[in-house]
């Protein structure tokens, strides 16, 4: 059980939490993840650690609402508690002064790709942000990634904010500006960062991104987030989370995070529909826990 | 009643075990075994010949004092048969259930010379049904308390018996557990109809009652390291279990539709997904598919038979050798069998075949036959040149075993293990090459039995206690 210091949303469906977890604070390592549970039939879910205090012993999760259990989390107050959390999972990331080095996140991925764009500049890299959303509402941490980076770019699909396109477009208006880019971390949607890997496959540049397939353990005991990389195998929670983008199978990824799809509609629909009695199953949960 | 005679005794029928109707039980989860009542069971107790030797003690991998139980069941104490059979073993109930008595006490049982052994599995499992049931799970004597403390990593069988026996020496056990149950394979793995997760569950807190603490969500390794275990306990016994699963390395293996057997009875199992009404994780929608499960364990018994109970039309084991090297428990292949299991034997999944969409669709098999015997003694399974057969499916479960967890090994750099990444221990006390740290289980000996493991447990608090006591000797 772990209590929720502070909740709030910082975009639609876009919600952030401050979660004691005194242990994985001190251990967390930029890019690692936990899993949590919300309550007794729920499903174990990985979220990044977007952020820690060692002195306060809490960790930082950002969490978009788009299924039953990211919804579910996202009703969660201040004061409620989280019935499992466990971490920190998955492999750090391997952080080293390349240079210049360019974050992109697509909507959430921002998040995700917070903490180490934060690892990158203390490591000493010129790092250049660039969030992506498909309109303003949707760009987040903005005003964080400006702390830990030297220049932000914010883009919308819309052009409601920033630069109008995809980060991509931002990455290539870079790349023809003839700026020396010497390493790009992309993280969101899948379709995003296979488009990331196409743009900077040619330049050779050193591309990673952090895949987000279905997991259940997060120790390497399932195997039901095996990946293909470079032909080979890989279980994401343990090898990964984060891979060489010139390497990885976006297509397998793909078709394997849609094997629920149905099952994960019904679940939402459901949900929605009895959204205060789930909300009430949690309160009951908490009380009798 | 006048004693019998061994010749009388001899002449009495084994009792059969009530069970579910095949045809009821393959669409529920309940237990499939009803288990024996008190007048079966001191029936079938009469059958023992009270042995002046009794060999089945050493079928026995803890040593239970077989006949000392069973002359109890006969008498009706079942009070004291239970106490009888705890001396020994630490989880009976599951035990009752789920050991391979057939190559163990059963196999040696002086009966099964001349007519079928006398049912110690069963009643093992009615004692501890008995008293669990009737009386509640007994606490035993605690010796004073020593002032150590113990942590032992893993909440399946090996760290369970290795808590319970720590625990009444006086010392301080917690056990760290990764997943957020305890148990182990008994509750991820081991689907309900054959093990109740309420028993697991009340043996857990026979454990906590004594005084064993637990901490669920915590992953030695990642959470704290084992050498930050060790500046706050005297002593660690790693009890992991195997927990990484083989695949088949065979084309398709990524498909939809394609699972480990730790994934698929995870899900059902410790995530409830048999449930479908509550439980928000989702498993293949089973409702008439075919499935084929490849290997021959228990493992691929319990895979198979939990796809017919989600519904699948047809449920089909894959395994490359004969019935005869099956190394599943015989009960379950005959309960498999009784359920309408397919087994298609002396074949190998060469290829998994995909639609456009990613999802499986059939398996290509290769044909064998039984060649010259290998190492084990058993006949090589060799192909038949061309002999390669495609069938349809719509889901297949690899349930081939476990290679062990690289966790604790790599965040534990001088720990020895060999090149499977087992852990190397002193057989006969347990004893990693690194001070205060004990191992065994499937972590140390491959994929085994609950049995072997909780004896491995057992062997290591004997160790543990020696240890602390004397601090100094390794
Ligand atoms: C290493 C890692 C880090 C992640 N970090 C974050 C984060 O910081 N913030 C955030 O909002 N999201 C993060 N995600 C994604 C998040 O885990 C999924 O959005 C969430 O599991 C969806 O669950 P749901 O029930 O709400 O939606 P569902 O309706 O169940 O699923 C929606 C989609 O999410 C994916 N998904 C479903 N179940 C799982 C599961 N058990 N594990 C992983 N993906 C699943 C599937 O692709 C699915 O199509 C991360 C994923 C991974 C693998
Ligand atoms: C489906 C299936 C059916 C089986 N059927 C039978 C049967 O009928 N009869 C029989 O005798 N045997 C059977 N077995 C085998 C038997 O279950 C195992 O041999 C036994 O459970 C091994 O016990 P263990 O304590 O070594 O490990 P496990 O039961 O595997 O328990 C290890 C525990 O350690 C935890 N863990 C792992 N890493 C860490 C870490 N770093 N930190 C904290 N915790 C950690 C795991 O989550 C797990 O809970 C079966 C196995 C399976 C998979
Ligand atoms: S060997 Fe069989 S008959 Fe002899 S004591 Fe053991 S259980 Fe009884
Ligand atoms: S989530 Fe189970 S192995 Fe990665």
């Amino acid at each position: 059980m772990n209590k929720i210091l502070e909740a709030r949303f910082i975009a639609p469906d876009i919600k952030l939490f401050r979660i004691e977890a005194p242990l994985i604070a001190q251990k967390r390592k930029a890019g690692q993840f936990v899993i949590v549970r919300v309550h007794e039939y729920g499903e174990r879910i990985p979220l990044t650690i977007a952020d820690s205090n060692e002195e306060e012993g809490s960790i930082t999760i950002i969490v978009q609402g788009i299924g039953k259990t990211t919804k579910l989390l996202n009703t969660l107050e201040a004061g409620n508690y989280i019935l499992d959390v466990v971490g920190p999972l998955g492999k750090p990331s391997e952080i080293e002064n390349f240079g210049t080095a360019v974050s992109i996140g697509g909507g959430v991925g921002t998040a995700i790709a917070f903490p180490t764009a934060k690892a990158l500049k203390e490591a000493g890299n010129y790092v250049i942000s660039i969030i992506g959303g498909r309109t303003k509402e949707l760009v987040i941490l903005e005003d964080e990634m400006k702390e830990v980076c030297d220049e932000v770019y914010p883009t919308t699909d819309d052009g409601s904010y920033g630069f109008h396109g995809l980060v991509t477009d931002k990455l290539k208006e870079l790349i023809n500006e003839g700026r020396k880019i010497d390493f790009v971390l992309a993280i969101g949607p899948i379709p995003m960062m296979a488009a990331v890997a196409e743009v900077t496959r040619p330049y050779g540049i050193k591309t990673v991104v952090s895949l987000n397939p279905i997991m259940v353990d997060g120790t390497g005991m399932c195997g039901g987030c095996r990946a293909v990389i470079n032909g080979k195998t890989m279980f994401v929670c343990v090898d990964g989370p984060e891979f060489d983008a010139h390497q990885v199978d976006f297509s397998i990824l793909t078709k394997r995070n849609k094997m629920y799809l149905p099952q994960e509609k019904h679940s939402l629909e459901k949900f929605m529909c009895n959204l205060d009695k789930m909300a009430m199953e949690v309160e009951n949960a908490r009380v009798n826990a | 009643m006048p004693e019998l005679t061994p010749k009388e005794r001899m002449a009495i029928q084994r009792h059969h075990m009530p069970e579910q109707d095949p045809e009821v039980r393959n669409k529920n989860f309940d237990e499939v075994n009803l288990g024996y009542d008190a007048a079966l069971a001191m029936a079938e107790a009469e059958r023992c010949l009270r042995c002046k030797k009794p060999v089945c003690i050493q079928g026995c991998p803890v040593a239970v004092k077989i006949p000392d139980f069973i002359m109890m069941v006969a008498e009706g104490r079942f009070k004291e048969a239970a106490a009888i059979l705890k001396e020994d073993n630490t989880l009976p109930a599951v035990c009752g259930r789920v050991c391979p008595q057939e190559t163990q006490c059963e196999q040696v049982c002086v009966v099964a010379k001349k007519a079928e052994p006398v049912a110690i599995g069963y009643l093992e499992r009615f004692v501890a049904d008995w008293e669990r049931m009737n009386i509640g799970i007994q606490v035993p004597e605690i010796k004073e308390k020593t002032g150590k403390k113990v942590a032992i990593i893993g909440g399946g069988p090996s760290g369970l018996s290795c808590a319970g026996d720590l625990i009444r020496m006086g010392h301080d056990v917690t056990v760290f557990e990764a997943l957020h149950e305890i148990g182990g394979v008994l509750i991820y793995g081991i689907p309900e109809f054959r093990l109740p997760k309420e028993i697991v569950k009340a043996e857990v807190d026979g454990l906590k009652a004594m005084g064993v603490k637990f901490e669920t969500n915590f992953i030695v390794g990642l959470t704290k390291t084992i050498d930050e275990l060790l500046q706050e306990y005297d002593a660690v016994f790693i009890g992991v279990g195997a927990g990484l699963p083989y695949f088949l390395n065979v084309p398709g293996e990524h498909l939809n539709g394609v699972y480990s057997s730790n994934e698929f009875l995870t899900r059902v199992n410790l995530m409830k997904a048999y449930d479908r009404e509550h439980a928000d994780t989702p498993v293949f929608d089973m409702t008439g598919a075919t499935v084929a499960v490849f290997g021959g364990g228990n493992t691929a018994m319990d895979a198979v038979r939990t796809s017919l109970r989600l519904g699948a039309k047809k449920a089909m084991i894959v395994y490359r050798r004969t019935e005869a090297e099956m190394p599943a428990r015989i009960e379950e292949i005959k309960h498999a069998k009784e359920e309408g299991v397919e087994f298609i034997l002396l074949a190998a999944p060469i290829e998994l075949l995909g639609d456009e969409n990613g999802w499986l669709r059939a398996m290509k098999l290769q044909k064998m036959e039984l060649g010259e015997p290998d190492a084990s003694g058993r006949r090589r399974p060799v192909p038949i040149p061309g002999a390669i057969e495609e069938i349809p499916i719509d889901a297949a479960i690899v349930a081939i075993g476990n290679g062990s967890n690289p966790i604790i090994s790599k965040t534990t750099p001088d720990l020895k293990v060999n090149k499977w990444g087992n852990i190397l221990v002193d057989e006969a006390t347990m004893k990693t090459n690194k001070k205060g740290v004990f191992a065994g289980g499937d972590i140390v000996t491959g994929g085994a039995t609950v049995i072997l493991a909780m004896g491995a447990g057992r062997t290591a608090a004997k160790a543990i206690d020696e240890y602390l006591k004397n601090p100094d000797v390794w």
